[in-house]
């Protein structure tokens, strides 16, 4: 069996959150009433004309100087032409052979904790098109009998960030979207919601002799709302196109349509079908010419940038790889945690509260639709840890303070006086906490005396549950072995 | 037979208004008298708003009773191409698919008039989209030329320039995005000027070439032109391509006359084609601006051979993308019968638009062709440049350029309808202006056999608006015609 070789590339599309639209000065903002943030502009009426954003220019240079791209002396915004009913002019503004940022490149850290260096080819600035609805009885697309149109995100600024087909493997492709995105979110440009559509993907995938240089037949997979569905899709696709090729059938250049729900790609269109743009100069909007000066303002004005911040978080403040990575992955987090940290709280511990225990609060709220403005701030993070650090807290009564700062945004020191969580170290205390479990516990004193050490676990967490969680856990079990050894 | 109020300029009207002689309804209601008299003949409206004009005129005479000072074009009536945006008016472009069309904003250059107490008469007839020289290519059929009602009165802005020369309005807007404004008014003996690209706004111009879309005036005087440029002229914030210059005040240097001015006849247009009455009376002209001190010499445009073909390539090119948007999806013509969205897509352009439209469409689409661009657009662009490059010589040693505006004087309706070339050749000498982005003003410099007015074509560099203004101005007085069309002999 000939070995292979899987080729990957991304091209990923990202909704700007500025202000307002590209070309217009209509708000920009999701889940607004359909078509209430339209102008004559973003609905293509005869006669209105386009007037870049400054705002959104000034973000994708930021992008592409975070890529370390060139940012072009001399960019043009060219028109793709095609008809669809919910691009209002039947062409999109974009960009074509001279983009805003030309190469650069995005160091990726892979599942193994070794990092690889993807390159990018281009990023450019485009607008994005309405989104069409299709109302049927049956709610199939091609049964329909009317289709509704939302204008609202026509003219959004886009980005578009294509990069060099370097990944070999779904993991690595996955590996990059991860790091994209993470990039992207902290200098703060887009949303980067792919479940909002903020930011989608397509991915161009194929395969080939290990050792080859030459490029095999390449397919385009669309319709990936997930990093996880871009794993899953390449994966599918990767395995049709190896039992292709081993089972000696040839492969078609063409684009296909991931399917979440299958769990397959299916052909969209052909080659030969493919789109015939037209692309021209747009003649409505000047080149763009940014000043050296102002370019390198915007680097100057550049956030710490994930990789760096990992590197510094693994290396000076002692995190565990895993720990930096999921931090540095949520900028919210991110900016938690520095703050924290500022309070001079320890950063391993704090990293692990807001990581774990916050996070998992958090993902419970928004799973019960209960997600409120954040209650939680450094004050609460820092004094969990110090109180944890000097014995006043257990680690359980630490999560109950947790908890109950998160629903009431209380702080700690009153949260652990009103709940008496003050973990209990006193022998006298928590001794008649132990004698009155071990007296409901016969079965597993029993147990324990005949040799079931392992008991003792179940024994501490009864202690624990009893006390409320405030008896210190240590404590609890050397009482319980000193009182079962008698 | 003395004028009405409506036959002067807008120069004479103001002066009246202003001394209190006359009232602004008095002259919007001269003006609406002449296009019921004579527009069931001249076709130059498509749509006409007496109520709208009559209530403005008597809000500006009650504003005027105030004694605050007013614009020059306060009180004026005047006519917009029916292709520039009217808020809540119909603008049609001369085409079905946009039949019942009601823009929901205003064009700038209209919102800059109206603010200064401009009044609008109505909406004026011109080729579809603007594409066409004789104005038969409206979908709502031909304006004649008030100078012979058989006769086509140019285009595509054939409806404001067949409205200002029968005195139906003071003046009037058009676009030129070939010689649209200029030839016309050289076959209806009236003044048109092409400004500068991006000295008037285009925001509000309903898109033919983007790159090559002006939007010009139509007046019956040098001066009045100045008038209106100074009240539209200037950046505008919507409209990317607008310049960001100051706007002169182009009255100042008008009466300065041609004395050391360096006029460059075009050596180019004066060969084959050209109507030996349009050649003489282009060399004549010019033999009175030398008499008046102009130093007049010969000017070569070498590169004026290949304008037809560039801009039949760009400008279809540009108009098959600008005119995509018109697909019955938001607004306009909607087809019946449609099985879905894209089919219905189809068969609202198919109805909705007329031949000569399809038939740029067809060419434009091609041209941008995956393929086909380098060997078409690619080249035309180039091309471009080398026309710019030509102007640039040609204006190191001239302050203007001479030309005829058209080869012809007006042709009959129905004349030229077959044959395309024959069409666009009317376009030869005015194109080159529209391709290089430079100022040029259309005057009359006289009448031929039959009595049809000839005309003249200044060409200035880059915002030379002034001295094209002081040239023509110089032109026009020494001349002294009188132009008066015989379809106002029996008003
Ligand atoms: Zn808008």
């Amino acid at each position: 069996m000939a070995e292979w070789e899987t080729v990957i590339g991304l091209e990923c599309h990202v909704e700007l959150n500025t202000r307002t639209k590209m070309f217009c000065a209509c708000h920009n903002e999701f889940g607004a009433e359909p078509n209430t943030l339209t102008c004559p502009v973003c609905l293509g009426h005869p006669g209105s004309l386009p007037v870049p954003n400054r705002e959104a220019i000034t973000r994708i240079v930021k992008v592409g100087v975070a890529l370390g791209s060139e940012i072009a002396p001399h960019s043009l915004f060219h028109r793709k032409n095609y008809f669809y009913p919910d691009m209002p002019k039947n062409y999109q503004i974009s960009q074509y052979d001279l983009p805003v940022c030309v190469g650069g490149h995005l160091d990726v850290e892979l599942p193994d904790g070794s990092t690889k260096r993807v390159g990018i080819t281009r990023v450019h600035m485009e607008e994005d098109t309405g989104k069409t609805s299709h109302g049927s009885a049956s709610g199939r697309i091609h049964e329909a009998e009317s289709a509704l149109i939302d204008y609202n995100r026509a003219g959004v600024p886009l980005v578009e960030c294509v990069s060099e087909p370097d990944m070999r493997a779904p993991e690595e492709a996955a590996a990059y979207l991860r790091e994209l995105r993470g990039l992207l979110d902290s200098l703060e440009v887009s949303d980067v919601r792919m479940e909002e559509g903020s930011l989608r993907c397509d991915a161009n995938v194929s395969v080939r002799a290990a050792g080859t240089d030459a490029l095999g037949v390449k397919v385009e997979i669309k319709n990936m709302n997930s990093v996880r569905s871009l794993e899953r899709a390449l994966t599918f696709e990767v395995d049709r196109q190896l039992a292709a090729l081993e089972a000696g059938e040839p492969l078609v250049q063409e684009t296909r349509h991931w399917d979440e729900d299958s769990g397959t790609t299916k052909t969209m269109r052909s080659k030969e079908e493919a789109f015939d743009y037209r692309y021209f100069p747009e003649p409505d909007i000047p080149a763009l010419e940014p000043e050296e000066a102002w370019i390198e303002e915007i680097r100057r004005g550049l956030p710490e940038l994930p990789r760096a911040r990992r590197t510094r978080y693994a290396e000076e403040l002692g995190l565990k790889a895993e720990v930096a990575r999921v931090l540095v992955a949520d900028r919210a987090a991110t900016s938690l945690f520095e703050e924290t940290v500022a309070l001079g709280a320890e950063p391993a511990p704090s990293a692990n509260w807001i990581t774990q225990d916050l996070a998992g609060l958090r993902k419970e709220a928004v799973v019960a639709d209960a997600a409120a403005e954040p209650t939680v701030g450094p004050r609460h993070i820092a004094d969990l840890v110090a109180l944890v650090a000097d014995g006043t807290l257990s680690g359980a009564g630490a999560k109950r303070a947790l908890e109950e700062a998160f629903r009431s945004g209380a702080a700690i020191a009153d949260i652990v006086e009103n709940r008496g969580l003050r973990q209990v170290s006193d022998a006298g205390e928590l001794g008649a906490v132990v004698d009155r479990v071990l007296a409901e516990n016969e079965d597993a004193a029993e147990k324990f005396r005949a040799g079931n050490e392992s008991v003792i676990g179940f024994l501490v967490g009864q202690v624990m549950k009893a006390s409320g969680g405030s008896a210190n856990p240590t404590l609890a079990q050397e009482l319980l072995r000193e009182r079962l050894s008698r | 037979m003395t004028d009405a109020l409506c036959d002067l300029t807008g120069g004479e009207l103001a002066t009246k208004i202003a001394g209190g002689e006359i009232s602004a309804t008095e002259v919007v209601e001269s003006s609406l008298e002449r296009i019921e008299a004579v527009d069931d003949e001249i076709h130059a409206f498509l749509t006409r708003t007496p109520e709208v004009a009559l209530e403005r005129a008597a809000e500006l005479d009650a504003h005027r009773g105030t004694g605050a000072p007013q614009h020059a074009v306060a009180g004026i009536p005047l006519a917009l191409k029916d292709v520039l945006a009217t808020m809540g008016i119909r603008t049609t472009c001369g085409s079905l698919i946009l039949e019942n069309y009601l823009p929901p904003y205003e064009s700038t250059a209209w919102a800059r008039l109206s603010g200064h107490g401009g009044v609008l008469a109505g909406k004026t007839n011109c080729d579809e989209f603007a594409m066409g020289s004789s104005n038969e290519n409206s979908a709502y059929g031909p304006v004649r030329n008030p100078w012979d009602l058989e006769r086509v009165p140019g285009g595509s802005s054939g409806g404001s320039a067949a409205a200002v020369a029968a005195g139906e309005v003071v003046w009037a807007l058009g676009t030129d995005t070939g010689g649209s404004v200029r030839q016309p008014a050289s076959l209806c003996g009236v003044v048109g000027l092409k400004p500068t690209y991006g000295l008037v706004s285009r925001y509000g111009l309903i898109a033919f070439a983007s790159s090559l879309d002006t939007v010009g005036t139509l007046t019956r005087s040098v001066r009045d032109a100045a008038v209106m440029l100074g009240a539209i002229a200037g950046k505008d914030h919507r409209d990317a391509t607008s310049l960001d210059e100051d706007v002169p005040d182009y009255l100042a240097g008008l009466e300065g006359g041609v004395d050391g001015l360096r006029v460059g006849v075009v050596a180019e247009a004066f060969g084959e084609g050209v109507e030996p009455a349009v050649r003489d009376s282009v060399r004549a002209s010019v033999d009175r601006l030398a008499d008046l001190g102009a130093s007049v010499g010969e000017a070569t445009l070498p590169h004026a051979e290949y304008t037809l073909s560039a801009y039949y390539l760009i400008a279809p090119s540009e108009a098959s993308s600008n005119l995509a948007r018109y697909d019955g999806v938001r607004y306009g013509f909607r087809a019946e019968g449609g099985t879905d969205s894209i089919d219905m897509m189809f068969r609202t352009r198919g109805e909705g638009f007329g031949p000569e439209v399809k038939r740029r469409i067809m060419l434009g689409t091609y041209a941008l062709s995956a393929g086909y661009y380098d060997a078409y657009y690619g080249q035309a662009q180039k091309v471009r440049t080398l026309i710019i490059r030509d102007y640039e010589k040609a204006f190191a040693d001239f302050d203007v350029l001479v030309s005829p505006t058209s080869p012809t004087t007006a042709f009959r309706l129905g004349e030229k309808v077959d044959d395309p070339m024959a069409m666009y050749l009317n376009d030869i000498f005015t194109i080159p202006a529209n391709l290089a982005g430079v100022p040029a003003i259309s005057v009359p410099c006289g009448l031929d056999d039959a009595s049809l007015p000839i005309g003249l074509q200044l060409t200035a560099p880059v915002l030379g608006e002034q001295v094209l203004f002081r040239a023509a101005h110089a032109l026009e007085r020494d001349l002294g015609l009188v132009l008066r069309p015989p379809v106002l002999a029996g008003v």
